[in-house]
């Protein structure tokens, strides 16, 4: 290193400032991350609250607690701040955390936009949830905001529902300029792109479909400002535009949006179950390959969401066998995660329990995904809670807890110390059994045609939303747990080795816990 | 400065910076700002508050990019970044347009979505014909001058003709693209009053664009009714080819600093991101006009 730099980097060279500002100011990729984990965790808390609010409405049939307009915006809410404010933000934290440790990278490429992309976040929240509190309500409209809904009939509150999206995508946009340009350029000498572990894998590819496709949301967003507030007519057929036309756009973002918050936990799992099976992961290359074509695919798919609202027979039976084909590639994932622990010397800690758990309630989600992919019987289950069951199938066993591995998996290295293994397995066995509880029902009631979004139904569905409405209880209480115990590994506990777990392979094992404060400022060599 | 081999050992990481916390509070005020103006204008209240706000926004924004880009240009001056760092800038860069790319492509998705399905659609042909029920004596042409229901949204009377100003503005932007690569060569070869005057041409194009645009903006909203509110051909055309007046106004910012630091001294023949990536910028916004002129003006 030169003089001049030893000069410049002596005010941060040895360790973290003090106080709140070191928040604030950070340039430093472990502060950034622990910002965007914490910050998820926030919204997933307030996020299910919301949840619980719905489940104790949905408790018995009839109207007990909320109002139905109320009943709307906690649906609104809940879905927006679990998908942009819980599990993107808590991607992007491990991603922040990890990649530099993983690919022996100093930081991120852009310190300072790192920084920037993650105070964008709390801006972004604070203005949609201050619309809850405004006159006429906030966003009443369903997460998918489908026009006219969200246009002309929508409260006084949307233009701020706009505008925080754009917060968040702006956000988003620069989070994953960010990690592409980490990855592509930071990568120590003999990080060859095939070596690299498989969650910086497919964080590569996750940043690409953001950037692809979050500008596109802006775009759909910045139609409905128009239509609303400057006489456009976008989304409204009697000046010659189309509502139809908000759905393709929305779902042109949609689609890719949903592999955005499953991929990088394809890429921890795949991480994690080696390291607990004791075997190198079955078939690597075929993982990257099927990551790409997932990703691929997933352009091409946006008008499955759309069967029932009138799209020419040509593009249901396009859309229909392009959506079944991404079976293929996620068959091929699951094929390797199974073959990886087949023969493998299991044990089963908390990062395992978790892996394992989405393994099984994935694929259930893939396949309630394939039944709905199937154009004539979509027309029957559209807008019913097959779908709430399906998507929160692939969204909490899949996301969340692919989020909760990697959290038990990393957490000695952020901290130094082991968490507690008793709290943590009662954690996964009550947010397995919660959340079954929750979901499994569903499928049921959807398939007897009970409609998603309403806060009554049918007395025939009363057993069966209960069993829901305690295992989302269960499933909502024990988080408060998961809080506890990552508390408690910060405050203390058994010292963590640097390579806690015996099976895991990678180069933030070869750092001490806690990783300190700046890692890899020379880089090692990856032989 | 340390040889390009070692690269990877002096690899920039910056100390702690209030940039990027003054941009969120600035973003945050503006859109704040912006939203309160806008639903203070659609419920005729004569309240300016909204105004005020985002004008406070737009200053701390503008503060913040004075200031963040200010220690940009002194770190690369002062010699702290590598090779490396020139490529993650120019990834940054790069990616960026990208995502400028899918912006627009929403708006061209758009236009060609309406233009091609849903507007033969609503005039009852096709395989969705059927929302041809609607208004019956509705007739999709392209320009859409009599809107399926003219009472809510009067269509405009005329469009422009694309071989008056829109050609001169194709002319004007080419040749900006050129002037603009040839003032890349003469800092390349170190010839500083080339540089000097080929950017300056450039700026200048940029402005005369700009002035020719808005001179059009005005012939379409005083004598033709063609506004943003004269149904959908109006609403596709002032979105495209106003978010590319709004890109070339900042490209033209863009290239105008870029002319004061050249006149300042910046950049070395080996050593001028700063300058491609304004250049990268202005070439995007050619291409993005391009595609405006076939698509929106002549077909």
């Amino acid at each position: 290193m030169s003089a001049v730099i030893d000069h410049h980097h002596a005010d941060h060279g040895h360790g973290p400032a003090k106080g709140l500002m070191r928040w604030v100011l950070t340039t430093n990729h472990k502060d950034i991350g622990s910002m965007y984990l914490w910050f998820s965790f926030a919204m997933f808390l307030l996020g299910g609250s919301m949840a619980m609010i719905i489940r104790a409405e949905l408790f018995q049939p009839g109207l007990q607690l909320v109002q139905p307009e109320f009943f709307n915006q906690m649906t609104t809410s809940h879905g927006l701040i679990m998908v942009f404010g819980a599990v993107m933000p808590a991607f992007v934290g491990l991603a922040n955390w990890m990649i530099p440790l993983m690919i022996g990278a100093p930081d991120m490429a852009l310190p300072r936009m790192n920084n920037f992309s993650f105070w964008l976040l709390p801006a972004a929240f604070g203005l949609l949830i201050s619309t809850l509190f405004m006159e006429g309500g906030g966003p009443n409209f369903g997460w998918t905001f489908y026009a006219p809904l969200s246009t002309t009939y929508a409260p006084p509150s949307v233009t701020f529902f706009i505008f925080a999206i754009h917060l968040a995508g702006i956000s988003s946009i620069m989070g994953a300029i960010n990690i592409i340009a980490t990855i592509l350029n930071l990568r120590a000498p003999g990080m060859t792109l095939m070596k690299m572990p498989l969650f910086v894998w497919t964080w590569l590819i996750t940043a690409f479909l953001l950037i692809a496709v979050m500008p596109v949301l802006a775009g759909a967003v910045t139609m409905m400002l128009m239509d609303i507030h400057f006489g456009t007519s976008f989304f409204n057929a009697a000046g010659g535009g189309d509502p139809v036309m908000f759905q393709h756009i929305f779902w042109f973002f949609g689609h890719p949006e949903v592999y955005i918050m499953i991929l990088p936990a394809f890429g921890t799992v795949s991480m994690i179950i080696p390291a607990f099976a004791r075997k190198p992961l079955f078939g690597y290359t075929s993982m990257v390959y099927a990551t790409g074509a997932i990703a691929f695919l997933s352009f091409a798919v946006w008008a499955h969401h759309m069967f029932t609202v009138g799209i020419p027979l040509t593009g249901e039976l396009f859309f229909m066998y392009a959506t079944m084909l991404i079976a293929v590639p996620t068959g091929v994932k699951v094929f390797n995660w199974v073959s990886t622990m087949f023969r493998g010397s299991l044990t089963f800690e908390a990062p395992m329990l978790f892996s394992v758990a989405f393994v099984i309630l994935f694929t259930i989600g893939g396949f309630s995904g394939l039944m709905l992919a199937m154009a004539p019987a979509d027309f029957q289950y559209h807008d019913t809670y097959f779908v709430v069951a399906h998507f929160h199938y692939v969204l909490v066993p899949g996301a969340i807890f692919g989020i909760f591995a990697s959290a038990y998996y990393w957490l000695p290295k952020w901290t130094g110390h082991m968490y507690d293994e008793v709290l943590a397995k009662t954690h996964f066995w009550m947010s397995f059994i919660g959340m079954n509880l929750a979901f499994f029902p569903m499928h049921f009631v959807g398939l007897a045609g009970m409609p998603r979004r309403i806060p009554d139904y049918n007395m025939m569905f009363a057993n069966f939303n209960m069993v829901s409405s305690i295992g989302a209880f269960m499933f909502g209480a024990t988080q408060l747990l998961f809080l506890y115990i990552v508390i408690k590994c910060i405050r203390g506990g058994p010292k963590a080795a640097a390579k806690p777990w015996e099976g895991a392979e990678g180069l933030e094992w070869t750092v001490p816990s806690p990783a300190p404060y700046h890692t890899f400022t020379t880089p090692p060599e990856v032989k | 400065m340390a040889s390009h081999d070692t690269s990877h050992e002096t690899y920039y990481v910056p100390p702690q910076s209030k940039w990027p916390i003054v941009g969120s509070i600035g973003l945050l005020v503006t859109v704040f700002g912006a939203g309160t103006m806008m639903n203070n204008m659609s419920a005729d209240s004569d309240s300016s508050i909204g105004y005020w706000i985002l004008l406070a926004g737009i200053l701390i924004i503008a503060y913040m990019m004075f200031g963040w880009f200010s220690n940009v240009v002194n770190e690369s001056r002062q010699g702290l970044y590598s090779a490396q760092m020139d490529r993650s800038f120019r990834m940054g860069m790069g990616w960026f347009i990208f995502s400028e790319v899918m912006f627009f492509s929403a708006f061209f998705g758009a236009l060609f979505y309406v233009r091609m399905l849903a507007g033969p659609w609503l005039a009852g042909e096709g395989h969705k014909g059927e929302s041809g029920l609607l208004w019956p004596e509705f007739q999709f042409v392209w320009p859409l001058l009599q809107n399926p229901d003219p009472a809510v949204y009067p269509g405009p009377t005329e469009t422009i003709s694309p071989w008056q100003l829109p050609l001169i503005n194709t002319v004007i932007l080419i040749t900006s693209s050129i002037t603009v690569t040839f003032a890349h060569h003469a800092l390349r070869a170190a010839k500083r009053t080339a540089l000097t005057l080929w950017l300056l041409l450039t700026v200048i194009l940029a402005a005369v664009f700009l002035t020719l645009q808005i001179m059009e903006y005005m012939h379409a909203y005083n004598d033709l009714g063609l506004t943003l509110d004269s149904g959908i051909y109006g609403a596709t055309f002032f979105m495209l080819t106003g978010f590319h007046g709004f890109h070339v106004a900042m490209g033209t910012l863009i290239l105008t600093i870029i002319l004061l630091r050249v006149m300042k001294g910046h950049f070395t023949p080996d050593n001028h991101f700063g300058f491609e990536a304004a250049a990268w910028y202005w070439h995007f916004v050619d291409v993005v006009w391009v595609g405006l002129f076939i698509f929106v003006y002549v077909l």
